[in-house]
């Protein structure tokens, strides 16, 4: 297996202060490793959507490191972790977070702009990413015009486009039916085998947990349990 | 990228139009009467311009009474000496660095022809009036001497008076009567058009003082004279030289002041010139204020826009927008709607200025440069009213902004 890709080491986030300071996370120590398909649980509150949100880079820890690709990205300012974020990270979100009345293929393009590609390279990889997830035939859709696991696809779609190292998913089944969720986790399974992606996705479902190789549980602010099928086969 | 910007800004102020359209009211409304009163102010300060020297270039006019409050319209004192032959000849025996000198006493006047009236400008003067007012005949001749002198009724008149009587027939030779007493057409006096107080300077019919005197006036008093400086001579210097022998002439000793006024129209032109440049520029600067407000609402419009899109900034940044891009993003939109309220504006401002030209005959002036200027501005006004919320949106925490519903 490949080097580690994220690396919490004792890992504090605190919210408040004095009497009032809650710890969302209290010392956490973890890895994750390149092409690893993680499900993160917990109850609300146990911070598995706090630790989420460092791994995607969008926050940073209140002490400890977070590295990511071995870059120090607990301490890299906005624009830093903006740019990690383009050019490593995608992210899937429960409630598929498309810009309305904008088009999938528009809505897929999105990561490209900022990543300051040219119009025709930009349609290209839309049209191949939208390929890639099943949705041929709707680039010109809007998102009130597609289904729920359609708007989802659309989403992965998004968080694939610029051949992301690293997608976080958070709750991406969470409005979905439970066909629509065999068929969402079917492609974001395909999509970790066949293009090595490393997945990983906040879920409560055990259900949804169980496409994941490993899946690790949150509680208070530590990790619970850390379990590999791997390891129980 | 920037074209990138422009094109989705341009979908986000269609995606609400009337709530665009009337933010962009307040730049429309703005830059629309900025234009049409620096438009307006432009061609009303070259119409006075072009009036004054219709009226004579380097011209002074000396009337009877003493001298009002200047630049004020020296109102005839009933107590005071008019003007005589007497003042015309020692101006004309003793002036120096004159081009023309002629008296000029006026009234309104009925005047028929046929079956036709009109109240008319009717002027007594000599030949020397067409000189002094850079007047020219379009068709027939002046005044001889003999008819001058002699007081004989003949006439020349305008083209209003033309049209009035004879539409497209030839006045020369014709009759008309003026005040009861008749008068031979000799001469067309070439077209002068309004004055900038809507008065008609072709509503005129000359004829020779003696004959204006006897016949019209019923006395011998000559109202003004009018003296134009030759090319050699400013007025400035004129002046005290007409003053000088009018003073000698009509005896008035040294701790007396005197009976009479004379005005320098060159002077009058640049006062009133200047006073509109003045007025055109505070009442510009009166609907600037209102350029000032119409940004205000792009700041506001703006800052519900950021709110309500908070969601959308959320996904932006979290899919590895910089700060930058959404400042630029929100920044454009803010700038291509008052540039667009400000090339509305414009339309509007030009169209206001052209209607109002046309109404008042004056000249239609639109200036590039003060264009290009309101253009400019609102511009300005989008940028730097769209700068605060833009920050607003670019400032905000990922995580928060994609929770915000």
């Amino acid at each position: 297996m490949a080097a580690a890709l994220i690396g919490f080491d004792t890992v504090w986030k605190s919210y408040g202060q004095g009497e009032a300071k809650v710890h969302a996370l209290a010392g956490v120590d973890l890895t994750i490793k390149r092409g690893e398909f993680v499900a993160i649980m917990g109850p609300s509150g146990s911070g598995k959507s706090t630790a989420m949100n460092i791994i995607g880079c969008l926050d940073t820890p209140t002490a400890g490191t977070y590295s990511f690709m071995g870059i120090d990205a607990g301490r890299l300012d906005r624009n830093r972790r903006a740019l990690l974020r383009n050019l490593y990270i995608g992210f899937v979100f429960q409630g598929y977070n498309l810009l309305p009345r904008t088009t999938a293929a528009e809505n897929v393009e999105l990561p490209l702009i900022y990543r300051g590609a040219p119009a025709r390279e930009r349609r290209e990889l839309a049209m191949q990413a939208l390929a890639e997830v099943g949705l041929v035939g709707r680039e010109h859709h809007t998102p009130a015009e597609l289904s729920g696991g359609q708007q989802q696809r659309v989403a992965i779609a998004r968080a694939i486009v610029t051949t992301p190292t690293l997608l976080v998913a958070d709750e991406p089944t969470g409005n979905l039916d439970t066909a629509r969720t065999h068929e969402i986790m079917e492609l974001l399974t395909r999509l970790n085998r066949e293009l090595g992606l490393t997945i990983a996705m906040v879920t409560h479902e055990a259900d949804v947990a169980e496409y994941a190789e490993r899946t690790i549980r949150f509680l208070d602010g530590h990790v619970a349990s850390d379990s590999s099928k791997l390891e129980v086969a | 990228m920037i074209w990138e910007t422009v094109r989705l800004s341009l979908r986000s102020i269609r995606r609400n139009v009337l709530r665009s359209f009337l933010t962009l009211l307040g730049i429309v409304i703005g830059v629309a009467a900025v234009i049409a009163m620096l438009t307006i102010g432009s061609g009303t300060t070259a119409k006075v311009k072009s009036d004054i020297a219709k009226l004579g270039s380097n011209l002074l006019v000396v009337r009877s009474g003493r001298p009002a409050g200047t630049g004020g319209p020296g109102g005839l004192d009933q107590a005071v000496r008019p003007l005589a032959d007497k003042d015309v000849a020692a101006l004309v025996a003793h002036l120096t660095g004159a081009r023309a000198i002629s008296p000029a006493s006026q009234k309104q006047v009925r005047v028929i022809f046929g079956t036709e009236s009109l109240t008319s400008g009717v002027t007594g003067t000599d030949s020397a009036y067409l000189d002094a007012r850079d007047w020219k005949l379009v068709s027939g001749r002046r005044f001889s001497d003999s008819e001058t002198r002699s007081g004989t009724g003949v006439c020349l008149i305008g083209e209003t008076v033309r049209q009035q009587f004879f539409g497209a027939g030839e006045p020369e030779g014709e009759i008309i009567r003026v005040n009861r007493t008749s008068c031979k057409i000799i001469g067309l006096l070439e077209p002068k058009g309004y004055t900038g107080f809507g008065q008609d300077q072709d509503n005129v019919v000359l004829m020779p003082l003696a004959a204006y005197q006897r016949r019209i006036a019923g006395n011998r008093d000559i109202d003004n004279i009018y003296v134009a400086a030759d090319d050699r001579t400013p007025t400035t210097e004129l002046q005290p030289r007409v003053e000088d022998i009018l003073r000698d002439t009509r005896r008035i000793t040294p701790d007396r002041e005197d009976d009479f006024s004379i005005r320098d129209m060159t002077q009058i032109a640049d006062a009133m010139a200047s006073a509109t440049t003045t007025m055109t520029g505070m009442l510009g600067a009166v609907a600037g204020v209102s350029l000032l407000v119409g940004g205000i609402g792009i700041m506001n419009i703006m800052l519900v826009s950021v709110t309500e899109r908070t969601r959308e900034i959320g996904i932006r940044l979290a899919i590895g927008a910089h700060e930058k891009h959404i400042l630029i993003q929100f920044l454009v939109e803010a700038t291509v709607l008052s540039l667009l309220g400000g090339i509305i504006g414009i339309l509007i401002g030009l169209a206001l200025a052209g209607l109002a030209s046309a109404t008042l005959t004056i000249p239609f002036a639109p200036s590039p440069a003060v264009i290009l200027l309101a253009v400019g501005f609102s511009a300005l006004i989008g940028m730097v009213f769209g700068f605060f919320p833009a920050l607003r949106g670019a400032r905000l925490d990922p995580i928060d902004a994609l929770r915000h519903e």
